[in-house]
């Protein structure tokens, strides 16, 4: 059984425009020391996906349904006291700006102190020495002074080291990153993402990566899904999904980024129109819209998400054998390239 | 990509210099230092040609984008546009400039008066600079909402009513409308979703063709500036660090920071995640005090004594590539013969 798994997950918010749709029915999971990268747009609920993990949705104009099994755990029927000792001690987050996660008035190892002594009844010295640990085990330089430090003054990439100690402390079996690179300097971004691969192998922890670069989810994921406007389209194996992709979305996707080695003269191949409204989702197939090769049957039936292979699901009503045909003409192109 | 002409560039900096005083206080104010945003930076931009400058945060390309335009004063160094030196031009003298000199800005959501039409926003740099008559500019408002991939019809709507990627086309059809020769993008698609991204990048290169554009492109995504760069400089804590030809820049990169630039973008390519990471340790210092001689030796892997005593001169490399680094990568014969020295 899979560590962590996400069942028919359905998220909606009412709001004053009408009901956002925003996880429309996804289906994920993720196995001890693995890591699953989450990649789409902005709108295609991917933050609302592990928001919802993390009990963090429970809002009164949030429907949800569908399950989250931890190691067979319903998170979503938890109590609230019970869902609270689960998260953070064995699920924790960090996001995308470390600058708003931090409470600007307390100092930094502070915070990690009170982290642990939420969850475990320690002496403070002792949740002290765990907080300096931690920092040291992030490459804090100093820690034993920056462990006095307020977040401002630290710089980004510290403070996100930081905000790792702090999901790191209590030793989670998951982790989920949502954009935890995105602020930071692409330097600065190399080195977080090698501490979090590191301390993955150090600790075994499942990693649920959220980004909008594919390049990130190159480097580090194992298994990917591609989400789009609340669904996932295609969802498999790294090297499978990057070098076989399916999905047209995935297609267009990998040809609008600016390949390496690339001529300046080669166009960029975009994908026409932009992502759509939650409120008011395509019918059928909810990329349609923008797909080059939809036809009759996609804005009239919602594609499931089918094996094609073992370990690759995509939702497209193409036949198989064309889109493998096209995926590799894809390929091709980009290998000349 | 047009060839390097013969006639003088349209934008000439040089030895430009830019530092922002840290005062405290309000009475008494009292000077605690500098931020040396810019220092002692030359380029030179050709007739429709592209220069790309990449750098992080507080390498003071934004800085570079303010000056060219005169949105900000140099500190000292020169700003030559078109062969005129407006480096301490006054904002009366400048206000005519100003329809050649456009910028596209990052955030599409800040740079558009959310109470405004469309119309007002694209229009109101000819009402401004009271081009044409009031018909007349509406026309040239429709004309140019075509031009950047949108409708005519959507004059008379506001802001909120349209996606990011088409805010940017609204921000590029009011840069536009003066007709301008050249134009600044500071970071035009970071803020743009992917697939968006590469359509707006294919609408600049459009746009230059058409409209024989010169671009000043700033952005801190190498891939991005290298795609739609005749050239690209590499700001490292307000000095340029490496300016070389776009196509050469990858296969060719001469600066260690540069090496390292590349190193650390994410590739889209799983064969790739085997490779030799060349990691920078640390973040970028601080630029109100930043290390003496080479500005990169305590993160540099290749440092040594002359590097925290000297400071490298930018020097040709050959091809008109440039770069500033005792220890310059991919260079055969190194010291190069004097004559092939410049800016020293």
């Amino acid at each position: 059984m899979a560590l962590l798994e996400i069942q028919d997950l359905r998220v909606r918010f009412a709001t004053r425009d009408g009901i956002v749709n925003a996880v429309d029915g996804i289906s994920l999971s993720v196995d001890r020391g693995r890591t699953l990268g989450i990649v789409g747009e902005s709108g295609s609920g991917k933050s609302v996906t592990a928001l919802t993990v993390m009990g963090l949705t429970r809002l009164p104009n949030a429907t949800v349904e569908g399950r989250v099994l931890l190691d067979g755990l319903d998170l979503l029927t938890l109590p609230p006291d019970e869902l609270r000792y689960v998260r953070g001690k064995r699920i924790a987050m960090i996001f995308q700006d470390p600058l708003s996660s931090l409470h600007p008035l307390y100092k930094v190892g502070w915070q990690v102190v009170e982290a642990i002594q939420a969850h475990e009844d320690v002496s403070e010295r002792f949740a002290r020495r765990r907080a300096l640990e931690a920092f040291r085990e992030v490459g804090i330089p100093s820690a034993a002074e920056r462990i006095d430090s307020y977040p401002h003054e630290l710089s980004g990439g510290m403070r996100q080291r930081v905000m790792i100690a702090m999901a790191l402390v209590l030793d989670p079996e998951i982790l989920i990153a949502d954009e935890p690179t995105t602020a930071l300097d692409v330097t600065v971004q190399a080195q977080i993402l090698d501490l979090i691969r590191d301390l993955q192998e150090a600790h075994g922890t499942a990693v649920v990566l959220i980004t909008h670069d594919l390049g990130v989810i190159a480097e580090t994921a194992d298994d990917v899904a591609v989400m789009y406007a609340g669904r996932v389209a295609e969802r498999g194996d790294l090297e499978t999904v990057i070098d076989e992709p399916e999905h047209p979305y995935t297609w267009g996707l990998l040809r609008s980024i600016p390949a390496r080695g690339a001529a300046s003269t080669e166009r960029l191949v975009p994908i026409g129109g932009s992502p759509p409204s939650l409120i008011h989702v395509p019918s059928g197939c909810a990329f349609h819209p923008r797909c080059p090769h939809a036809f009759s049957m996609c804005p009239q039936w919602e594609p499931a998400l089918r094996d094609s292979q073992p370990g690759h699901a995509v939702a497209c009503h193409l036949p198989i054998p064309t889109r493998r045909e096209i995926g590799h003409a894809l390929r091709r192109q980009g290998a000349s390239a | 990509m047009t060839e390097r002409s013969t006639e003088s560039p349209l934008v000439v900096v040089s030895h430009l210099v830019k530092q922002f005083p840290l005062e405290r206080g309000v009475l008494l104010r009292r000077e605690l230092g500098f931020v040396h945003a810019v220092d002692d930076i030359s380029l030179e931009i050709g007739h429709g040609e592209t220069l790309g400058l990449v750098g992080e945060s507080g390498s003071g390309k934004s800085t570079v984008a303010r000056l060219v335009t005169r949105l900000l004063e140099p500190t000292s160094g020169h700003v030559i546009y078109d062969g005129k030196d407006i480096s301490r031009w006054s904002r009366r003298k400048l206000r005519p400039l100003r329809r050649e000199l456009q910028i596209v800005f990052q955030d599409p959501y800040a740079s558009l008066n959310p109470r405004r039409t469309v119309g007002s926003i694209v229009g109101a740099p000819l009402s401004v600079q009271g081009i044409g008559t009031r018909a007349d500019r509406a026309r040239k408002v429709r004309e140019l909402l075509e031009v950047v991939g949108l409708n005519a019809e959507h004059y008379n709507r506001y802001p909120h009513e349209f996606s990011g990627g088409q805010r940017q086309r609204i921000g590029i059809a009011r840069a536009l409308i003066t007709t301008p020769r050249l134009i600044v993008a500071d970071e035009p698609v970071s803020a743009l979703d992917v697939s968006i991204q590469a359509q707006i990048l294919n609408l600049l290169k459009d746009l230059q063709g058409e409209f024989g554009l010169t671009y000043l492109f700033i952005a801190h995504d190498l891939n991005v500036v290298r795609h739609v760069s005749d050239q690209v400089a590499v700001m490292y804590l307000g000095k340029i660090v490496e300016l070389s030809p776009a196509d050469e820049l990858e296969t060719r990169p001469i600066h260690p920071y540069t090496e390292a630039l590349l190193s650390a973008v994410p590739v889209v390519d799983v064969r790739e995640r085997a490779r030799q990471r060349v990691t920078l340790r640390g973040d970028p210092p601080s630029s109100i005090t930043p290390p003496a001689a080479c500005r990169f030796h305590p993160r540099c892997r290749y440092a040594t004594e002359v590097c925290r005593t000297l400071e490298p001169p930018l020097v040709n490399h050959g091809n008109g590539h440039l770069a500033a680094c005792h220890h310059p990568l991919s260079v055969k014969s190194w010291p190069p013969p004097a004559d092939r020295s410049v800016d020293g």
